[in-house]
This record gives C-alpha cells, sequence and structure tokens, in this order.
C-alpha cells in the first residue's frame, strides 16, 4: 500500500485496521546472494540500494536487537555536508542529495528538515578553520556561509553573543541546506521499502560468528541458525570491532559512549541546529518539540549504552551559556550509544581481508547524515566487488598507506 | 465561596496560613501545605490543561510525580517555569500558573476541535504523508506540526537564579522516605554508617501521610515523627526532602539528586542557590521508591474528573480536599476500597463501584456493603460523559474471557471517576544501574529481579504490599545494607504491629472494549477513545495499530505511538502499553517487555544540572602573574586579550587611538630594531625526571634527546603514532636524569596527558615523573639586537656573551636579583633570552627589564607581533600550520627527525602516503599586490574556474603585513609546494576577487640567521 492523504482517509474510513505491516517477520533462509550484518540506518540502506539498484536478488539484514535500536535510534540527526577535506566533502554532499528527495524516493516521511546547521566560531584560531572550511566546501559546491556575529544574532536570536561571555561568539558557519531528520523513520522508511523490493529483515537473529572457507566468507553463524552467503559485510557500528574479531582481523576502532538528551517539548523556539566545538555543546529542536542535545563521547571505551554523568553536567554548562534563556528548561530523558571511532575520525568502508566479506563502520559520532548515501556507494561497493569511486579513499588500508582523512582539526563538532 | 470542597478539618494543611494564587487567569486561595493541584481540587478546579495531539480537556490524574496530565507554566519573567506537574507544585502565596498547550484559555482552545480529526491521525500519520515536496514540508507542514506540538513557553529572560552542586561520600544511600525508606534508614543509621535519606516529598512519611492506620497502636503519623526525631539525634544522618533522586550512575553507587531549595519559599527568588544537585557517592544503595498505581484502559477514559483511586484518597485525606461530590470507584482489587471507604467518610457520596472481578470478597468489599455502598460485580466502565468534567459513567458486565463486554448498559451520574487496575512498582533507578524486572504474578507488577552488584529494594518498589512485611524487611535491608558498609553486625529491631489492609487479591483488566462480542479487536464507538498515554494522546487503537505493522517489539511500538515519550516518562502508562501490545500478539503479560529506563526520574532544569559553570564561571580563566600589568599597560584600557585555551593573552597593547596595525607594526619594529618583551608564562613546561627519563623522552620525542648535554637546549618535535606533527617546544637538560620540557600554550595539557597516558599504560616499567610547573615558571621571552645589553646590568653574574651563553644553552643564575634560569632560544630570530624566574617574580622581573630597557626602546609585545616575528622567520605554529595531517617533513623540518632510534609516529611517517612527493607542504607565497593581507585559511588553486568541484592545492596558514619586510608575507601548504617555487597560483578571495601569489621560500626575515646572536 502506497503511503499518501489519501490512503490516509481511506483507511481512516477502514479504523486503520487494514494497514499491512511495514516489514514482513520471515524466517531466515538456508541461504542468501548478500548478508547484512546489522540492521541500523546503514545496514538497511545497503540492502535497499542492493535490492534497488545493483539486481541482487536474495538479500537478508540481519539485526541483533530491534532495527534501529543501535546509534541509528539514539543519535541528534544533524544531517549537513560542509566536510573540510575533498573526500568527506563529496561523500556527505552525495548523501545530502540523496536526503533532499528521500521521503518521495521511500515513501515514507522522514521529515528531511532543512532548517540551517551553524558551527560557532569562538576563538581566532575557529574563525581561522571555519574560514578555510568554508572556502573549501565553496569550492567543492557544496553551500556555505559565514555569520558575524550581528547576522548571527538576527539568524539565531537566542544566541548570547555578548563579547564578554567566557567564549564570546565571534561568527558562525551556516550551511542552510543541512538540518535533521527522524532517525526511527529513516530506519522504518528504508526497511519497509527494502522489504517491498524481497529484502529479508530478521531480527532478534544475532550474529555469533563468520565461518570462512580458503579465507573467504562462506555465511553467518547466528541465534536462529547457520545462513550461507557468498557475500557478507560488516555494517555494525558500535560492534564492528567484535565482529571483525570473529572473522579473524582487528579494526582500528575504538568503541566509546556517546550519550545525548532531551529537554522536555516546548512550543517552537529555535529552528537552526547549533554545534559549538569550543564549548562542546550542540542543540535542535525537534518536531515535537523537544531540544536535542549533545556534547562529546566518553573517553573510556565501553559497550554500555551509558555514559557519565559529568558529561552531561559539562554540556549543560556549556548549553546554558551560548543560550541563557533555556536554564529553567528541563532534561527529560537522556540516553547513550556506543560509537565506533577510527584515529582519523572518517568511516572504513570498502572490502575487508577476508574474501567476500565486507565493512561499512567506523561513522563514530557522526554517521547518521550519511545514512542513504553510505548505503548506495556502499550496495555498489559490494555489488562490484570494487569500491565505488567516492569511497576509495575510506577503504580499511588507508590505515596501512597513511592516506588518512583527518577530520578532527578543522571540522567542527563531528557530528 | 472560597475553597467549595475544602473539608472542615483533617489533612496536612495549615488553615491559619490562607495563601492566594492565579490559574488561568482568576484568582483563587489554598492553604499553607497545599500542592497547586490540591488547592485547585479544593477550589473545584478539575479541567487543568489541553492533551498534546487532540487538545482534549484534560484533569489532574494524580497526586505525584506520575502526574502526566497536569502540566503548568508557573510564575512569572523572569522565574517563569515551563511544564511544572501541578501535583509536585508547593502552593506559595502568590503563586501565579496557567495551562500549556491551550489558546486563549483552557476552557476556550481554539485547537479543540482538532479531536474530531483524530481518524486522519492515527499513530505515526505523519510519516505517511506530506510526502509530496521538502519545500512544503519545511515551510507549511513541519511549521504546522511544531506549532501544535510542544508543552510551555521558553522564558523571555535569562535566569536570575543560581545553582549548585555537591558531592558527598555515605555509608548507604536511601532513596523514598515512605514507610520502608524510613525504617530502612533508621535500621542503617542506628549502626552508626553516614546515612542519607532522600524523598522528593516535601516531609518524609509518602504514603503514611494522611492515612487512617496504626503502627503499634498509634497513629501512623506519630511512628513518622518518631521515626524523623530519631534520625535527627542519630550523628552522620542526612535527611534530604524536596529532593529527587534522578539516576543511579556509576554501577549503582552513585545517586544523582536534584534538591529543590527554593521553590517552596517564594516566587521571586530566594537567596542563595534555589536547586542543588547531589551527586550522593555510597557503598550501598537501598531503594524505597513505592509504586504508582495503574490506571485502567477504558473508552473515554481521559476526562477531568477520572482520577487514580489513591490519588483521591491523598487529596481528601492528606490535604483536605475532595475531588468530587459522587464517585464512582472503577477497580480490579479490593486495595482501591480503601479509597471509596475513606472518602465516603469524609462526605463524598459512593455511587457506585464497579469491580472487574465477578466474585469479589474479603473485608473491605464487606465493609463497603456494609456501608451500603453498590457493588457492581464483574462491570467495567465502558464510556463516560461530561465536556469539561466528567457527568457520569456508563457501565457494561465484562464478558467471562474480559475481551468483550454485555448488554445491559448502566449510567452512573458522577463527577469522579476513581479508578484503580493495580499498582506498578517504581524501579527507574533500579534499571539506570542495570538491574531487570520481570512479571511478578502474585504482585500484578513489573518487580525488580535482584542481581549482584544491584541496589537493594524495599517496599513496594519491592513489590511487598504488606506493611508489615516491608518494615521489616526494610529493617533487615537497612542493617545489612549497613554491615556490608563495616557498620553493625547486620541484626535489626522488629517491625512495629500494623493495621493490615487487604491483600493485593487483584486481577488483570488490562483494556476495555465497549462493543459486546467483538472478539477484543473492538474498534469502539466512533470518537470513543481508549487513551494509553494520556500525555501524548496514546491510545490502545494506536498499539493495535503498530502491532499490525509490524512494530511488535516493544521500543518500536513506543517510538511509533509516542507511548511512555512525555514528561512523565510514562509512569502510568508504560506497563499498560507494553502489556496491551504482548496481547496484541497473543500472549500474557509475563512476556511484555518494558522500555528501557532512561535518566532522570523526574526531569531537571538545565540550571540545576550546570550547577556554577554558566557564564563566566563556564570555564576557568587562567592568567599570568603578569595579568594586571597587561591590564594597566597604556592606561588606555591595557592590553587587547585574545583566548588561547583557558587562557586570556595580551594580543597587543595598543596606545592612545592607535589600531591594532599600528600597534602590531610599532611593536614588530621595536622587536627587531632595538628589544620587545613578550609574556610567554603560558607556554606549557614540564619537569621530568627518573633513571629512564632518556629513554622515555627519546620514545616521545621525534627529535634526538639522548645526545643533548647538560646545559644546552633542543627544539622537539611530538607526533603521533601516525606520523603526524602534534606539538613542538623545546627540551633543556639540567642534569642527567632531569629535563625542563616546553610546549605549546594550546596543546600544553593534552600533551601531558599524552606523554602520561604511554607512562601508564604503555610503559609502565620506565622509572620517570612528569610534572606539570607551567605556573612555577613565570617566562619573560626578551628579544632583539639590544636584548643583551638591556639584560647584561641585571644579570651581572651571567656573562651574557656569544661565547660563554650560545645559542641554544641554557643558564642558571640571579637576574634583578631574582633566581633564573635563562634559556637562549628564540621565536623571534633575533638575540633571545627566555627567562623563567618563580611565578610570584614575574612582575618584579618585568618591571626590572622594563626599568632597564625603556630608555633602549624594549617595547612589550602580544601575541599577534609573536606571530608576525614567527612567520617572518617562516617558523610554524602548532595549530595554525597544521591541521593534524601534516608532518615535519611537509613543514621542512625532516633534517630533524632521528633516523635510528625508534620514536612514536616513525612507522607512520614511514607509510607511503607520508613519503609521497606531492604531498602539501610548507612555503611562502609572495602576493602581487603588496598590501593584500590573505585571509587565513584561504584555498589556492592553479586557476580559478567555475568549475565545481575545483580542485584545491592547498591553503594559506599565515598571512601579516611585515613591517620590516615591508610588504605582505604568507606561509601556506601547498600540493608539491618546493616544486612550484617560482610558479603563480591563485588565491580565490571572498569577494569573488582573485589574489595572485607566487610561492616563494618560506623564510623571510634573515634568511641567513645572523640575528639570533645579536
Ligand atoms: C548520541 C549520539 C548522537 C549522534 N549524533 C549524530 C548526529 O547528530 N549526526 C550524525 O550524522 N550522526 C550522529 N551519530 C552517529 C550515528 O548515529 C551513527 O553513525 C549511525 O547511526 C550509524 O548507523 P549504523 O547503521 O552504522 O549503526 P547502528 O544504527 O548502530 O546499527 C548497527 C546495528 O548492528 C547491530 N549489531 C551489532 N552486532 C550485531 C551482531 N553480532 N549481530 C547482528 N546485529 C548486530 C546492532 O544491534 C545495531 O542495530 C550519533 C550517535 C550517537 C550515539
Amino acid at each position: 500500500m502506497r503511503h499518501s492523504f489519501f490512503s490516509l482517509i481511506r483507511n481512516a474510513l477502514g479504523h486503520h485496521r487494514e494497514w499491512p505491516p511495514l516489514w514482513r517477520d520471515p524466517d531466515p533462509k538456508a541461504a542468501y546472494d548478500v548478508i547484512i550484518i546489522g540492521g541500523g540506518g546503514h545496514g538497511l540502506a545497503t540492502a535497499y540500494y542492493l535490492a534497488k539498484e545493483q539486481g541482487l536478488g536474495r538479500i537478508a539484514v540481519v539485526e541483533k536487537g530491534w532495527i534501529g535500536g543501535g546509534n541509528s535510534a539514539r543519535n541528534t540527526t544533524i544531517v549537513r555536508s560542509n566536510y573540510l577535506w575533498d573526500a568527506s566533502a563529496h561523500l556527505y554532499e552525495h548523501s545530502l542529495r540523496i536526503w533532499e528527495g528521500l521521503s518521495r524516493e521511500l515513501n515514507f516521511n522522514v521529515m528531511f528538515s532543512q532548517r540551517g546547521v551553524l558551527n560557532l566560531a569562538h576563538s581566532l584560531h575557529d574563525v581561522r578553520d571555519a574560514h578555510r572550511r568554508i572556502r573549501a566546501n565553496d569550492l567543492n559546491g557544496i553551500d556555505a556561509e559565514w555569520l558575524d556575529p550581528t547576522k548571527l544574532a538576527s539568524y539565531c536570536p537566542l544566541l548570547d553573543i555578548s563579547p564578554e561571555a567566557r567564549y564570546p561568539i565571534l561568527g558562525a558557519t551556516l550551511q542552510r541546506r543541512g538540518g535533521t531528520a527522524r532517525h526511527d523513520a529513516v530506519v522504518w522508511g528504508f526497511a519497509r521499502a527494502a522489504d517491498r523490493l524481497g529484502v529479508d529483515i530478521l531480527q532478534h537473529c544475532e550474529v555469533t560468528g563468520i565461518p570462512r572457507e580458503g579465507g573467504k566468507v562462506t555465511g553467518v553463524e547466528t541465534t536462529r541458525g547457520v545462513i550461507k552467503a557468498p557475500k557478507v559485510a560488516i555494517v555494525a557500528a558500535g560492534h564492528a570491532g567484535t565482529l571483525a574479531a570473529m572473522a579473524g582481523f582487528r579494526l582500528p576502532l575504538v568503541s566509546h559512549p556517546l550519550q545525548a538528551l532531551v529537554s522536555e517539548p516546548m512550543k517552537p523556539l529555535l529552528d537552526c541546529v547549533v554545534m559549538s566545538n569550543a564549548v562542546h555543546v550542540y542543540v535542535s529542536q525537534s518536531d515535537k518539540g523537544e531540544l536535542v542535545i549533545g556534547a562529546g563521547i566518553d573517553p573510556y571505551a565501553g559497550y554500555a549504552q551509558k555514559g557519565s554523568f559529568s558529561i552531561i553536567t559539562e554540556q549543560m554548562g556549556a548549553l546554558v551559556s551560548l543560550f541563557p534563556r533555556f536554564s529553567r528548561l528541563r532534561m527529560m530523558r537522556s540516553w547513550g550509544g556506543i560509537v565506533d571511532t577510527a584515529p582519523d575520525a572518517s568511516p572504513i568502508i570498502g572490502k575487508s581481508p577476508v574474501e567476500g566479506l565486507y565493512l561499512n563502520c567506523g561513522w563514530g559520532t557522526g554517521g547518521f547524515k550519511a545514512t542513504p548515501g553510505s548505503g548506495q556507494v556502499f550496495a555498489q561497493t559490494i555489488a562490484r566487488d570494487a569500491p565505488h569511486p567516492l569511497v576509495v579513499p575510506f577503504t580499511l588500508d588507508r590505515f596501512t598507506t597513511g592516506a588518512l582523512v583527518d577530520e578532527h582539526g578543522a571540522a567542527g563538532v563531528a557530528h | 465561596m472560597e475553597q467549595p470542597f475544602r473539608l472542615k478539618a483533617g489533612g496536612r494543611i495549615d488553615r491559619t496560613r490562607p495563601l492566594r494564587f492565579v490559574f488561568d487567569g482568576k484568582g483563587y486561595s489554598g492553604y499553607a501545605g497545599d500542592t497547586l493541584a490540591s488547592a485547585l481540587i479544593a477550589n473545584g478546579v478539575h479541567l487543568v490543561g489541553r492533551s498534546f495531539k487532540y487538545h482534549r480537556p484534560r484533569g489532574i490524574l494524580s497526586a505525584g510525580a506520575e502526574e502526566p496530565n497536569a502540566l503548568v507554566q508557573l510564575g512569572l519573567e523572569p522565574r517563569l517555569v515551563p511544564n511544572a506537574r501541578a501535583t509536585q507544585v508547593d502552593l506559595i502565596h502568590g503563586l501565579e500558573a496557567d495551562p500549556v498547550n491551550c489558546w486563549p484559555n483552557v476552557r476556550r482552545d481554539v485547537l479543540a476541535g482538532l479531536g474530531l480529526a483524530a481518524p486522519l491521525m492515527p499513530a505515526g500519520f505523519y510519516y505517511k504523508t506530506f510526502l509530496a515536496s521538502r519545500h512544503l514540508w519545511r515551510h507549511v507542514f513541519e511549521p504546522l506540526i511544531r506549532r501544535a506540538a510542544g508543552w510551555g513557553r521558553v522564558p523571555e529572560d535569562p535566569d536570575p537564579d543560581v545553582y549548585t552542586h555537591r558531592h558527598l561520600h555515605r555509608d548507604v544511600v536511601v532513596v523514598g522516605a515512605g514507610p520502608a525508606g524510613l525504617a530502612a534508614a533508621l535500621a542503617a543509621a542506628r549502626t552508626g554508617a553516614r546515612v542519607a535519606l532522600i524523598d522528593e516529598g516535601t516531609e518524609p512519611g509518602g504514603s503514611l501521610l494522611g492515612q487512617t492506620r496504626t503502627l503499634d497502636g498509634h497513629p501512623a503519623d506519630q511512628w513518622v515523627a518518631e521515626g524523623r526525631e530519631e534520625l535527627s539525634h542519630l550523628p552522620e544522618v542526612l535527611v534530604l526532602t524536596r529532593t529527587t533522586a534522578a539516576g543511579l550512575y556509576d554501577d549503582g553507587t552513585t545517586v544523582v539528586a536534584e534538591e529543590r531549595l527554593t521553590d517552596h519559599l517564594t516566587s521571586h527568588g530566594g537567596h542563595g542557590p534555589r536547586a542543588r544537585l547531589w551527586w550522593l557517592t555510597s557503598k550501598t544503595v537501598i531503594l524505597a521508591t513505592g509504586a504508582h498505581e495503574r490506571p485502567i484502559v477504558f473508552p473515554e477514559n481521559d476526562r477531568p474528573g477520572i482520577m487514580l483511586a489513591s490519588a483521591a484518597r491523598t487529596y481528601a485525606l492528606r490535604y483536605g480536599a475532595l475531588p468530587g461530590k459522587r464517585m464512582v470507584l472503577f477497580t480490579t482489587n479490593s486495595a482501591a476500597y480503601e479509597s471509596a471507604i475513606d472518602l465516603q467518610s469524609r462526605g463524598l457520596r459512593v455511587e457506585a463501584i464497579v469491580d472487574a472481578r465477578p466474585d469479589p470478597s474479603g473485608p473491605h468489599v464487606d465493609m463497603a456493603e456494609a456501608l451500603g455502598i453498590h457493588i457492581h460485580k464483574g462491570c467495567a466502565v465502558t464510556a463516560t460523559d461530561g465536556r469539561h468534567h466528567l457527568e457520569s459513567v456508563e457501565i457494561m458486565l465484562l464478558s467471562p474471557d474480559l475481551r468483550t463486554v454485555q448488554a445491559p448498559r448502566k449510567l452512573i451520574e458522577c463527577d469522579l471517576l476513581c479508578v484503580s487496575g493495580g499498582w506498578s512498582p517504581v524501579a527507574h533507578l533500579y534499571r539506570h544501574a542495570g538491574g531487570q524486572v520481570e512479571w511478578n504474578a502474585e504482585v500484578r507488577g513489573f518487580t525488580p529481579v535482584p542481581g549482584p552488584g544491584l541496589p537493594r529494594v524495599v517496599g513496594s518498589a519491592a513489590g511487598t504490599h504488606a506493611l508489615s512485611q516491608a518494615l521489616e524487611r526494610a529493617l533487615t535491608a537497612g542493617a545489612e545494607a549497613a554491615r556490608e558498609a563495616g557498620f553493625g553486625d547486620g541484626s535489626a529491631s522488629s517491625a512495629p504491629r500494623v493495621t493490615e489492609t487487604d491483600a493485593l487479591d487483584g486481577m488483570d483488566l488490562w483494556r476495555v472494549s465497549d462493543q459486546p462480542g467483538d472478539g477484543g479487536r473492538a474498534i469502539g464507538r466512533p470518537g470513543h477513545l481508549s487513551f494509553v498515554d494520556l500525555q501524548n494522546d496514546a491510545t490502545a487503537a494506536d498499539i493495535d495499530q503498530a502491532h499490525r505493522e509490524g512494530l511488535t517489539n516493544v521500543e518500536h511500538m513506543k517510538r511509533y505511538t509516542l507511548t511512555g515519550f512525555g514528561t512523565d516518562q510514562g509512569k502510568t502508562s508504560q506497563v499498560n502499553g507494553a502489556v496491551i501490545l504482548a496481547r496484541a500478539v497473543g500472549e500474557g503479560p509475563e512476556a511484555a517487555r518494558l522500555t528501557a529506563q532512561r535518566p532522570p526520574y523526574t526531569p531537571i532544569t538545565f540550571g540545576t544540572l550546570a550547577g556554577r559553570r554558566v557564564g563566566g564561571l563556564l570555564d576557568t580563566v587562567r592568567e599570568t602573574a603578569l595579568q594586571d600589568i597587561h591590564r594597566d599597560l597604556g592606561k588606555n584600557g591595557g592590553a587587547v586579550f585574545e583566548p588561547v585555551g583557558q587562557w586570556l593573552r595580551p594580543r597587543f597593547y595598543p596606545k592612545a587611538g592607535e589600531t591594532m596595525d599600528r600597534a602590531v607594526a610599532r611593536e614588530c619594529r621595536a622587536a627587531r630594531q632595538e628589544a620587545g618583551l613578550l609574556d610567554a608564562s603560558t607556554l606549557g613546561k614540564i619537569d621530568a625526571q627518573g633513571p629512564d627519563v632518556v629513554e622515555f623522552l627519546e620514545r616521545i620525542y621525534a627529535t634526538p634527546v639522548a645526545s643533548l648535554p647538560i646545559g644546552k637546549v633542543r627544539y622537539g618535535l611530538v607526533c603521533k603514532d601516525d606520523g603526524m606533527l602534534v606539538d613542538d617546544g623545546t627540551l633543556a637538560r639540567l642534569e642527567e636524569t632531569h629535563f625542563h620540557l616546553t610546549t605549546t600554550t594550546g596543546n600544553a595539557a593534552w600533551t601531558l596527558n599524552w606523554m602520561e597516558e604511554w607512562l601508564q599504560t604503555e610503559w609502565p616499567d620506565l622509572r620517570v615523573r612528569l610534572t606539570s610547573v607551567t605556573e612555577q615558571w613565570a617566562v619573560l621571552a626578551l628579544s632583539g639586537p639590544k636584548a643583551r645589553e638591556i639584560l647584561a646590568p641585571l644579570a651581572p653574574g651571567m656573562d651574557l656573551s656569544v661565547e660563554a651563553f650560545p645559542f641554544m644553552t641554557w643558564r642558571a643564575g640571579a637576574v634583578a636579583g631574582i633566581p633564573a634560569r635563562v634559556f637562549r632560544v628564540s621565536f623571534t630570530g633575533e638575540l633571545s633570552f627566555e627567562i623563567n624566574v618563580p611565578w610570584r617574580y614575574g612582575p618584579a622581573l618585568w618591571k626590572a627589564l622594563l626599568a632597564k630597557g625603556a630608555p633602549l626602546g624594549l617595547t612589550p609585545h602580544g601575541t599577534e607581533t609573536m606571530h608576525v616575528l614567527r612567520a617572518e622567520k617562516g617558523f610554524i605554529l602548532v595549530g595554525q600550520e597544521t591541521d593534524g595531517s601534516v608532518t615535519p617533513r611537509d613543514l621542512g623540518l625532516g633534517g630533524m627527525l632521528k633516523t635510528k632510534r625508534d620514536f612514536i609516529g616513525k612507522r607512520g611517517m614511514a607509510r607511503s602516503d607520508l613519503q609521497r612527493p606531492d604531498r602539501k607542504v610548507l612555503v611562502g607565497l609572495r602576493t602581487d599586490d603588496p598590501a593584500q593581507v590573505l585571509p587565513e585559511g584561504s584555498p589556492i588553486v592553479e586557476a580559478m574556474s567555475s568549475a565545481r568541484p575545483l580542485p584545491m592545492l592547498g591553503h594559506v596558514t599565515s598571512s601579516y603585513l611585515s613591517p620590516m619586510v615591508g610588504r605582505v608575507i604568507a606561509l601556506a601548504l601547498v600540493k608539491g609546494g618546493r616544486e612550484r617555487l617560482g610558479q603563480t597560483l591563485q588565491v580565490p578571495l571572498e569577494d569573488g576577487d582573485l589574489a595572485k601569489v607566487t610561492v616563494v621560500e618560506p623564510v623571510f626575515w634573515d634568511p641567513e640567521g645572523k640575528r639570533r646572536d645579536g
């Protein structure tokens, strides 16, 4: 059933009893052409594009819990493409262009809202880096603007731009095409669309082993039995390292807790995304009215989906300093995810040391925005057994050659 | 009439202290001891808000933290508080409160009609429509949804209040001061253990406050009072009220709690902090957080006048306010009969008890019957009526399988419907700590599953319903917790004798259908919605739909229907929602899974979370010993400062009327022609010593260390394992196994951490001690051709000649009578002495140098001049010429790298990409236009065009107008830059212009280095 206003009316007449499942709940088949490990946004998008654009027939996504239950449903949903380095800029911009038509493509409203993303500059150093980034964005065909404090004050009046602030705001970069989306809808939209194309989504199916023969992958061992496939892809974010270990190799990734929180729902007050690296906090307002707020990772490594309270108090200090009027709003809910961070804060996409086994991980604190683009280029990479041109810079062997794409330096907060 | 629903006597309110307040623009009165909710009820006000999605009229459901409906905007600017729960707001004189999510007021809300559109707004409707255009979504539909959504308004003004944090260590922390918590705290405290007892209420006592029970033959109040009295005499006991435990952190050892200090005192702000955030770290934690009564899901269960049975009783008994005149009780258990009986005895007329059980029995049932209350057995409420307030309920007979109902319908007029569907233990904190809960058929709720390392849970939070048992177990838990923490022998005194209530002999009734024989798949009568989550307007039909659409995992259902997503975090809806979903799947409550419990228990203000660390106190401001001097200098407001990390450094020292450019030009000229003076105290300084210090430093630094003789200084590079430069500085060998290291200002802490991380985690065998001495040594950099002439008279004991004190050496001695270490290093290219003296002597040294030097032209300069001077020499600035992707070789520093010895980054550098000939390397740029300062960060291209993407060759890292060179200079990182020397490239500017530049050597001043010896 296609979604539209008319289908809504038609179903209202039927008391909403006719809606079909968004996706089926099939039993695992004995074998598939491709198995995707990880039912997050990236895994589901990969499956969708494999089925849609690569013409592969038998595809399964195996997910240990409920789809989206990893970082996809825990992130602060900032979407932007104004990265510094060419390789990143091209990949994220490719993704942003898909975002712009994604609701229609999936026939599911992912609530992509291009409300603009601000990255604040608080020091001369920040200003220099911001300038460098927007100029590079410009030459890469990515929209980017510099707002001086006066322009900033009219664009986002809630910000405290007084020069007496502890870390005064000297200006900000703005990407107007950036914004937010509804994370669950992205997961569900891709799942539904993939399912329509015949992809089996297998929930509560945890991969426990990755069998190989003669250096080639043969499938996966799961809590729902062994499933065969000549091609397997690890798209498991914080758990990518443990899955690689099952296949006998190590990844240069460290998994850290990353927390986020929301305020109580408020009437509209903030109509853009604001990020500050220097005082370390970022915020936007969801369509439900909650302020969605995040900051940095917990410094230690871990697999528990929770972090330290001190991180939260620090980020609220930063937030209230930027927005003094927010002091009396309340934190309603906080949570954590596990982010897989690579030494250069860039993703790893492409082949692995095991034949037939592919990697899509290392998105760390900032991969939500890449979901559709990553899925698309990764699908092609798997289907052709050769990296898509956009992911060539992001292959695993960059750690051997040293050709890193280090986005720590000048990319603003890495979300 | 004032407070028409107030009882003449009774309750824990102070009738001698009447208070005036305003709600929704109308004045009312209440009493000290009231909550806003109880005062509203005493005034007969039940319509207090509008629901989230359909804007349906809503009333007060509960008397506590679980309240989903009664959200109000409190107070006036600047102390406005959005989204306060009226059930937990202490009434104060002059309180102003407004309902939220309605306009112009709660009775006449313009969006009230939205409920009619409910059929078009099922769960997740917004995912299925508004698909046509992203612009329409962004500019039309999304703004509409956003405007309809959300509760309160953000205050207009900044918060005038302050908030604090306090950290405290305890042996035992008890959360919840109801009977179980109080008993546990008493038992633990009697052993001498340090105990904290915290409760969100205004006073300890919990469910015992305003009850008719007796303990040891005395009224419950008395037992509470005695317990409080005893605790107040025990040493080391902290009792905190109005304090809500928000979360349990750090593996269950730290209770984070918010204490509200002044909200109950005045509406215009108190003295001292408004709230305090406690971090209570303890050896053992006991949770006595009680249970919340569960509503029943039936059609139209959301009207004002529908209330939890225990809440109605609390309002009558604790606050002396009757929530109605004629009531019906709809229950699944006998415990709720107590409410009906107590309310009847307070003058409320109980029209009927609608008991879902076909055959209820027990003392309370008998008592109710004896009182003449009519009990409709095996029945359920199937509809309600009344526009802004309940007027009647409809009841029908439940079919034996409970899934349908049977005629006839019976209407009962009433203005209060009390509901009880059983009790849900409060296990939020338990679950924060990783504890699990599971369905407990006896308790008919989800109770904690004990596990190692998890907090103890007592009282109704553990599902213990009988008071005597709860007290007994709590006393034992308290004593055992104390013993675990090292106090007492674990034995506890015996519990008081109590009058028991009925056992929890309830039944499960998860959802009432209003249609006979519909097999439980009832659609319901048109417009009759059965709400599960009152705050988010999530209905049972929404859950059905989620199930139908395959969202059968409870987390999916939650996200799709928004059940449990509200400010109450589903305290009254989580269990009902989970079980209704399980039943849709065809399973019972035992198969139901609850969604994750996320902190905080109740929302906490951002201000409280931030504590003192906001605004000017957000981060420490570090100042050198000379800060006052910098401020005074020039008397025209002093230096202009620049934040560098946590420091505020002088950027330049303008004279009256001087622009930055002119000031910097003057400072630069002085430094090159006479002498300049820079406060370099912010440089990171590390004292490194120990038998293995040389080995350690060799591994850390990419540059050689062992060969450095005592008395000499060397420039050092620190790389990360990927081979990229991260910091630079100097190493001075003080003794055989003792070094003085410097780092950049911005990376000082990072570099010390980096060294410590290697030392502690990778090479714990190395005997090395690292100590930050940044704030032990004040550093003044005296540099310029006249430096020696200025310093000599101040350091008579020091031979400053080139031969005796050559470049890159250091000497100890007295300068201006102050013990000093003097380093002959230079960041300007001029003859230069970096004089280190104990921090507090910094100002004295500065004054002495200026006193001698000023007549010779010695001029203080700031960071801007320093940057120009070093750029003229082609010296890099870490963080400006580097960005984590630049190796020492890229910067032309390859010659300094060790070739044989191993060091961090050596393997990284050996990788093919770092050997590529066309890497971006440091070069100088000569602008065609000598006055064209290039904006730093600007890209460099071969030839500008409109093609996108346009390949970039690199970027401008530094660019200044150099007064000595007489033109603009610039440094840049350019692809294959050494091969491009002499080439002309382009720098596109923001305004669309182009700057033409020629690639040159990156040294613009004294390329031969003749000036460094003076
Ligand atoms: C708090 C937070 C805030 C963030 N904010 C942003 C932001 O604002 N913008 C942005 O772009 N990015 C953000 N991110 C990052 C973003 O969420 C992730 O990069 C992205 O969602 C990753 O998607 P994924 O599909 O790769 O991973 P996930 O969604 O985590 O999916 C991986 C899936 O693999 C499954 N899995 C793991 N092991 C196994 C196994 N053995 N067998 C089967 N299945 C397995 C997991 O259960 C999980 O569902 C944030 C992340 C967090 C935690």
